[in-house]
């Protein structure tokens, strides 16, 4: 796609059908989370988007954000989007190294100063300049330089938005999140040890197509899709409500799909999607698969007292505030899915 | 173990989500009858258990229109025994689902030949009328 181009222009030179195109829109709707009656006002913004500049700073990380978002199969309605970005600077995917690939940092942020958008993933050391470098520079002294002429931070992963695994108890690095260094842009947060993929590309979309910062919840993540916790998302729920528990991971309880509460499932304190999107193209998530949620999208998720001790034994937040979420929760049942509404129907005021 | 058959699980769970979503097609239903308009369902909003979207669908039902898109990938399009309802399956080229949703209206505008496409077909028409 060149970088004069709209999308639209884009897609009808690549032989998409209007009809195509609103089929794109459809599934992006879905992607943002916006009600299906924001097809029309999503195919007007993006049949006018332009290309915006992406670059995208990996530091402390595992790469695990980006194998996520790349891991899906092209050509995907995801992998439209990711195409419909300039993706300046990325030094896992890129073809260019060392000076070369410096260099193309340097000229994406003077061509596109105050309006590329800065990902990032990893978190920041601070102990020490030295405990991670890029071409000899400090991840601090390259995100603090990079992120001053940029429009908006995403930051992708648990790592860059709460300082993630390099962060946890002891943190011999002194990790930190990207929000702990850069006070003075807005800054998305996309959690997830790694986040979701469609949800990566759902936030792109948002700013490709409405050019603004999604409504964000307490921590700063979208809350189109951190807004509700994944039990009160999981369809497993019932069994809680009920009382049903798996006690150990091969018991009745456990090969009936009984709730998985007191096997550690942190589904009542995580905010995340992945109870409604879920994983690997919609297959899975780790509780339909038998395996707890471990919470992996909230802030210091590795120090709080152990994937498999239930949370009432654990530091997942005080018993009152447990047993409120507990009361709140137990009046959902499908009123999950009329929130879910309402949630969509506010994404859509506040975006369009 | 021989196979993933003989690992005994038997989740027979539901969310319950499943008979209030026919309730609110039913609802759709009557203001599309009394009113003319349209609601679109997206499938992937709701909470559902492993086969309760297949539950839904066998609620549903086939009807008399069944069609196939090829755009960026297949699309059914499926009215099901109660007319007016839509169920459409949104696919890309490697055939994943991206999106599922359930439409009350009279005819999805999916199916309609959109405008765009109307001129570029007529510019196509005129330009091998003249060679």
């Amino acid at each position: 796609m060149r970088k004069d181009q709209t999308l639209g222009e884009y897609l009808q030179a690549q032989g998409v059908s209007r009809r195509g195109f609103l089929k794109f829109c459809s599934a992006t709707a879905s992607l943002m989370a916006l009600p299906p009656s924001a097809v029309a006002q999503v195919a007007e913004a993006l049949a006018s988007a332009r290309r915006p500049s992406v670059i995208w700073l990996s530091f402390q990380e595992c790469t695990g954000c980006t194998e996520s978002l790349t891991r899906s199969h092209a050509p995907t309605v995801e992998s439209l989007i990711f195409n419909a970005i300039s993706l300046d600077y990325h030094h896992t995917l890129q073809a260019a190294a060392g000076y070369g690939a410096e260099a193309a940092r340097k000229a994406a942020m003077e061509e596109n100063a105050g309006k590329y958008l800065l990902v990032v993933d990893g978190s920041i050391p601070r102990d020490h300049p030295y405990f991670s470098t890029i071409a000899g520079i400090s991840n601090l002294d390259m995100l603090t330089e990079t992120a001053a002429n940029a429009a908006a931070v995403i930051a992708v992963g648990t790592c860059a938005a709460f300082g993630g695994i390099p962060h946890a108890a002891p943190n011999p690095t002194g990790a930190v999140s990207v929000s702990d260094i850069i006070k003075d842009k807005p800054i998305i947060k996309v959690s997830g040890c790694p986040p979701i993929p469609v949800v990566i590309t759902g936030v792109l979309a948002q700013y490709l197509t409405f050019g603004a910062i999604p409504e964000l919840d307490e921590h700063g993540r979208p809350a189109a899709f951190f807004g509700q916790n994944i039990h009160d998302r999981c369809y497993r729920r019932p069994f809680y409500e009920r009382g049903k528990f798996a006690e150990t991971f091969d018991d009745e309880g456990a090969r009936k799909g009984w709730c998985l509460y007191k096997l550690g499932c942190k589904g009542p304190t995580t905010y995340n999607a992945c109870a409604t999107l879920k994983w690997n193209e919609g297959v899975s998530f780790p509780i339909q698969s038998g395996h707890g949620c471990i919470g992996c999208s909230e802030p210091d998720f590795w120090d709080k007292g152990g994937f498999y001790n239930p949370i009432s034994a654990g530091n997942w937040g005080s018993r009152e505030a447990l047993l409120g979420a507990a009361a709140a929760g137990a009046a959902l049942g499908i009123g999950s899915a009329i929130a879910a509404r309402r949630r969509q129907k506010k994404a859509q005021e506040t975006t369009i | 173990m021989n196979s993933l058959e003989t690992i005994p699980v038997n989740a027979e769970v539901a969310t319950g989500n499943v008979e209030p979503l026919l309730h609110e097609i039913r609802h759709a239903l009557k203001r599309l009858a009394e009113g003319d308009e349209g609601t679109t369902i997206d499938l992937r909003g709701l909470p559902l258990a492993p086969g309760e979207e297949e539950r839904i669908e066998a609620a549903l039902g086939q009807g008399e229109v069944l069609a196939e898109l090829h755009a960026l990938g297949p699309t059914l399009v499926q009215e099901t025994s109660y007319p007016g309802v839509w169920l459409i399956t949104h696919r890309n080229s490697d055939n994943a689902v991206v999106a599922r949703m359930i439409e009350v209206t009279r005819m999805p505008e999916i199916l309609m030949s959109q405008r765009e496409d109307i001129l570029r077909g007529i510019n196509k028409l005129e330009s091998e009328l003249q060679e």
